[in-house]
């Protein structure tokens, strides 16, 4: 048992540590301020990943390189899952939203990654994909959509409308699911790749928002949007025994990535009120009980603990995933822990340093701004309790509601 | 790497670069300039690469969850005896404020003793594992914490003589614990008063002529009524706290028994120490130990004494979520199980969320001491967590019981009271 960052990984978590000093950090609050204008400084950084990633840097790193992995039989592996979850804790500690703003790095790609056949992978490799599932009338309860794809021909035709669709005006395709047929259920809900631009796709609106505003958030509509039968991802069958496991695969990997964007807020808004309650005399020490420590003191300690349980529950989803372990509960648990922590370290953050803490001349009210998504998006921490629930009770949907 | 992107910034948020229709060039710069970056990078890391097999250096160790064989092997067998001899005989226990008869025996028997020994001191280990020690103290925890802790406290002393004992207290002492029948010893640290800090003892050593006078009071040391040796810590005035090998027998030591809200099993009692002399190669470790060698070790053992309750917390709340899932999948309420209403399920999720947590912590707060790294700040950070969390997990495995876990037909009321010491007790035992 080792619990540590392993070396080979500390390249890119080097690489992507500079990236969000250098890079997020100073258009920070501009891209905060200016909610909805491109950050052009993040074409520049796309083209370094995708630089580092031909240069064999951080091979295997990046959204779209997350999959499940069979287990190589050759002892355990640290990979992609792992080093994605490394790399998004330090963009995140520059900046959530910019984070979620980088070129070809959209969770659509994860969705193509996880789901997609080798002709689709090749065919979509390189492309910026957003993922489209809510839809005003269905937010947590996703099976209930109401957009359909109804074969006509060779092409599907989508028809129906899709709202808080992260860079959902910047990506170059979007990942939209919709339901084959709606008597059908859950099994029936397949996912589309729709290529920005094909006729019957629009962006009708972009959402204000109060956080990550640097990242674009969209509302679309599709309209007898016709598009290749071979952009269907997985197969067209519906299997009613295996229900919503094929869509659904997309989340064990890509919500220890969300744990990671908690992780990494968390981080920076802990590091910098230690930094501002140190100028003040406060001092972090790890010995002496918690009750004679000053409360800020204590209040850090007992944050710092917390982080560093989400931060381990990533690592072990990642972990997981690497080595071919089914990590549903562990994914859900990371994701739930590192999300909630985040928030409340973010806003305590705010609070412990009072009026500087609340002030747009510090990055801290932002982050605590941000942070409030991530218990959100990619299900909810209240969707979260219930997966982790019946997989802990063994109750199937129908029973824990 | 980072001035370069500091540079590039400016570049992409210059207006030049976009007026002159310069973003593509710009984008391709940093495209082969990155490339380059990486490649040097790669082939630095390749040439890093260490050859030799064999012990693994930690520079080339990797993230790993998984158990050795030998340690999956000790805990398939723990478990069973947790789950099918401790558990069952935890109630009686409780009640008798003393563990079975034959429950040190047994224990020994398992060759968990042995286990922690290495084969050059008599015993049977290749190498001794901190992880191994906390695993052992999760799985004898899952069966009871109060039995856990009575069988714990004869291996912490065992623990301490290994990891810091001089080779005559080695030589004279470690041989009663590993042939045959099982001598009883325990571990004393924790004092009776509000903020006990295991570095700011009021138990003393005073130096008079050749010998150590000790004089203090010592809280729930397990089995202290029955101990043939207790390994006391005693704060040396201008040396700071050490560890002195005591025997039950000396002038001055006097036992009371000291039941309190848990842990009830481990037979708790009061170690009064009226100037009690030792001799001067009582400190364990001897000589050297006045050094400042010294003081590292014991601060070493308030860490390992960290992560060994935490082990502890980790067991009882697995033990107390395996008990409370089937019965909240049994209980019906309002025509159905009351695991099918949110508020019940999301409590559950929650236990295991924490203790998942939890066990995170703690976990690797001991295999960063067998990588041979610091664990001051983890092992701190651990004991945090698992004060504030065990706890809640007991209070509320009761409140899903309802009046049931209230009562002394089910065990949850016995997992409450012992989770609360796990913010309580700082000392006592050691990995």
């Amino acid at each position: 048992m080792y619990l540590e960052i392993p070396k080979s990984l500390k390249l890119v978590v080097n690489q992507a540590h500079q990236v969000a000093k250098h890079v997020f950090r100073p258009i920070s609050r501009k891209y905060d301020r200016a909610e909805h204008d491109y950050p052009k400084e993040l074409d520049l950084l796309a083209a370094l990943m995708d630089g580092l990633s031909a240069g064999g840097g951080q091979r295997g790193a990046g959204i779209d390189a997350l999959q499940q992995d069979e287990g190589s039989g050759q002892g355990v592996r640290n990979g992609a899952n792992m080093s994605t979850c490394l790399g998004m804790t330090e963009l995140c500690w520059g900046d959530v939203g910019l984070a979620l703003s980088i070129p070809r790095q959209g969770l659509g790609n994860a969705a193509i990654t996880a789901v997609a056949d080798v002709e689709q992978r090749k065919r979509f490799k390189g492309a910026w994909a957003a993922m489209a599932i809510t839809e005003p009338g269905a937010g947590s309860d996703s099976a209930n959509i109401r957009t359909t794809a109804r074969l006509d021909g060779d092409e599907w035709v989508l028809n129906g409308e899709k709202i808080y669709v992260t860079a959902g005006s910047r990506a170059d395709s979007v990942v939209v699911w919709a339901t084959l047929d709606r008597n059908l259920g859950r099994a029936a809900i397949k996912s589309f790749v729709v290529p920005q631009g094909t006729p019957g796709m629009e962006v009708v609106r972009l959402d204000k928002k109060m956080g990550i505003r640097a990242s674009d958030t969209a509302s679309i509509t599709l309209t007898d949007c016709r598009i290749p039968k071979a952009n269907l991802l997985g197969t067209s069958d519906i299997d009613t025994k295996k229900g919503f496991s094929g869509v659904m695969q997309t989340f064990d990997n890509t919500r220890p990535v969300v744990a990671a964007m908690g992780v990494g807020v968390a981080r920076a808004a802990l590091e910098h009120t230690r930094k501002l309650l140190g100028r003040e005399g406060i001092k972090v020490r790890y010995r002496g009980p918690l009750f004679t420590k000053s409360a800020a003191e204590a209040e850090l300690i007992r944050m710092e603990a917390e982080w560093e349980a989400g931060r381990l529950l990533m690592l072990k989803a990642a972990w997981m995933a690497d080595n071919g372990i089914p990590n549903s509960t562990e994914a859900s648990m990371s994701k739930a822990k590192a999300a909630r922590v985040a928030n409340e370290i973010t806003l305590r953050c705010v609070e412990l340093c009072g009026g500087v803490g609340y002030s747009e001349e510090e990055l801290l009210e932002k982050w605590a701004r941000d942070s409030k998504i991530i218990d959100i998006f990619e299900g909810t921490q209240q969707i979260q309790l219930l997966i982790i629930a019946r997989r802990l009770l063994g109750k199937r949907s129908s029973e824990l509601r | 790497m980072g001035g370069g992107l500091r540079v590039l910034n400016r570049i992409a948020d210059s207006p030049l670069v976009e007026r002159l229709g310069l973003e593509e060039r710009a984008q391709q710069l940093v495209y082969e300039g990155a490339k380059r970056a990486a490649e040097t990078a790669a082939k630095a890391a390749k040439r890093l690469t260490p050859k030799r097999s064999g012990d693994r250096p930690r520079s080339s160790m990797k993230f790993d969850l998984s158990l050795s064989e030998e340690q999956q092997l000790m805990r398939d067998t723990l478990r069973r005896w947790a789950d099918d001899v401790m558990q069952p005989a935890a109630r009686e226990a409780d009640d008798r404020s003393a563990p079975p008869d034959d429950f040190l025996e047994a224990f020994s028997d398992l060759g968990a003793i042995a286990m922690a020994v290495p084969e050059v001191m008599g015993g049977a280990a290749e190498q001794v594992s901190a992880v191994s020690q906390m695993l052992i103290a999760e799985d004898l925890a899952r069966g009871d914490m109060g039995l856990a802790y009575a069988a714990l406290s004869p291996l912490s002393f065992v623990n301490a003589l290994v990891h810091w004992g001089d080779d005559d207290q080695r030589a004279s002492l470690l041989p009663s614990f590993l042939e045959g029948h099982m001598t009883v010893a325990s571990v004393a640290v924790v004092e009776p008063q509000p903020f006990f800090d295991p570095s700011a003892l009021r138990t003393t050593a005073k130096k008079r002529a050749s010998d150590y006078v000790l004089s203090g009071e010592k809280s729930m040391v397990a089995l202290a009524v029955r101990a043939k040796w207790f390994l006391v810590a005693a704060e040396i005035p201008k040396a700071g706290p050490r560890f002195f090998l005591l025997e039950r027998d000396a002038a001055g030591v006097e036992v009371t028994e000291e039941p309190a809200m848990g842990l009830r099993s481990a037979e708790l009692a009061r170690l009064k120490l009226d100037n009690v002399r030792v001799a001067r190669d009582s400190v364990l470790g001897g000589e050297a130990a006045l050094k400042a060698e010294g003081k590292a070790a014991y601060d070493d053992a308030v860490n390992r004494s960290r992560i060994a309750w935490g082990a502890m917390a980790l067991g009882t709340s697995q033990a107390l979520l395996d008990y409370a899932i089937p019965y909240c999948n049994d209980r019906i309420a309002f025509g159905e199980p009351i695991s099918h209403r949110q508020a019940v399920a999301f409590m559950i999720a929650n236990i295991g969320i924490e203790l998942e947590s939890m066990r995170m912590l703690v976990y690797r707060a001991a295999a960063r001491i067998d990588a041979g790294l610091k664990c001051r700040r983890e092992s701190y950070l651990a004991r945090t967590l698992c004060s504030d969390k065990a706890m809640q997990i007991g209070t509320n495995g009761v409140q899903l019981l309802g009046g049931a876990g209230f009562i002394k037909d089910h065990p949850m009321e016995i997992w409450y009271r012992q989770l609360r010491a796990i913010g309580v007790m700082d000392g006592n035992l050691l990995l």
